[in-house]
């Protein structure tokens, strides 16, 4: 147990420094310095999910499992949906002129 | 009845299982806590994708956002999941004295956290980019501020629960809403990371 937090802690450490060490040091451009910290952010939010909340997939609790299958598709028809009206079937920005909306 | 069940002294096993069927009812009752909390959560990061171009000719986080300032907030909110991850640790081995240290140090950095936040709020507020200004800062303070809400009720929790491992001890009981809080404490840090990966960086670059 102990051992499972310290490589959390380590693998969380190493994935927060690459981040803020691009960000800070300027070395790629912004496009590609946007694409590491969305994969560090993901990466990260896994090894906390791993590590700290010990979920692991392979868990007994089927209620569980299906809790989250329902909370995955509320996330994608509320997420999903509200960026897909705002940014699709509305023409959002268009619209917004600098003046109207924005 | 059997003459098992008068011999072995059903009690204390029946009660046991008993105990154990609660607390991973109350385990399961949690996760779906966490999850309606998620779901805010993503709502508003939802919000704030949709409103983050809206500045209203203001700055758009460049000159307000400062880096080593987010980064300290981020080392702190991280040192605070280590130590609550040893005062699992520590109840898991019934050390009362040691889970008391090690939440204590997990108060100090969430208290550190909580600082560095409104130090940050009350200066962009000074700046006058306060979240009436535009949609972008309404959007940033509704997100960043239910977060912070988030972990300063998470300490008040903390310090309650410590109070109890004090003076009741590292009881199965206590045990159980150690995890269940660990479960609460480490989720707010995954938003954190979400926090500083997508509204903080990407105005930094």
């Amino acid at each position: 147990m102990l051992k499972s937090y310290l490589v959390g802690v380590l693998l969380a450490s190493v994935l927060t420094a690459i981040p803020f060490g691009f960000v800070a040091t300027r070395t790629l451009p912004p496009g590609q310095t946007l694409i590491v910290i969305g994969v560090a952010a993901v990466a990260q939010v896994v090894v906390h999910l791993r590590y700290f909340l010990r979920l692991d997939l392979k868990s007994r609790s089927q209620d569980k499992f299906i809790a989250l299958c329902f909370a995955a598709t509320v996330l994608f028809i509320l997420v999903g949906g509200t960026l897909w009206i705002m940014f699709d079937r509305l023409p959002y920005r268009v619209v917004g002129d600098a003046t109207t909306i924005s | 009845m059997t003459d098992a069940v008068i011999t072995a002294d059903p009690g204390d096993e029946a009660d046991a299982d008993a105990v154990q069927r609660a607390i991973e009812e109350k385990i399961y009752g949690f996760w779906l806590c966490l999850i309606s909390d998620a779901i805010i959560f993503a709502l508003l990061f939802a919000i704030f994708v949709v409103m983050a171009q809206n500045t209203a000719d203001a700055s758009a986080g460049r000159t307000l956002f400062q880096l080593p300032r987010i980064f300290a907030a981020t080392v702190l909110l991280l040192a605070s999941s280590a130590t609550f991850g040893l005062a699992s640790v520590a109840i898991a081995a019934r050390q009362r004295g040691r889970v008391i240290v090690w939440l204590g140090m997990t108060i100090m950095f969430g208290l550190g956290f909580v600082a560095t936040e409104i130090t940050e709020f009350h200066g962009m507020a000074v700046a006058d980019a306060a979240p009436w200004r535009n949609g972008f800062l309404s959007a940033f303070f509704a997100l960043v501020g239910t977060h912070g809400a988030h972990v300063s009720f998470g300490l008040v929790w903390i310090v309650l629960l410590g109070c109890e491992i004090a003076l009741r001890g590292p009881t199965p009981i206590a045990a159980s809403r150690l995890y269940r809080l660990g479960l609460f404490w480490h989720f707010l840090i995954i938003v954190w990371i979400n926090i500083f990966s997508f509204v903080y960086l990407p105005r930094l670059l």
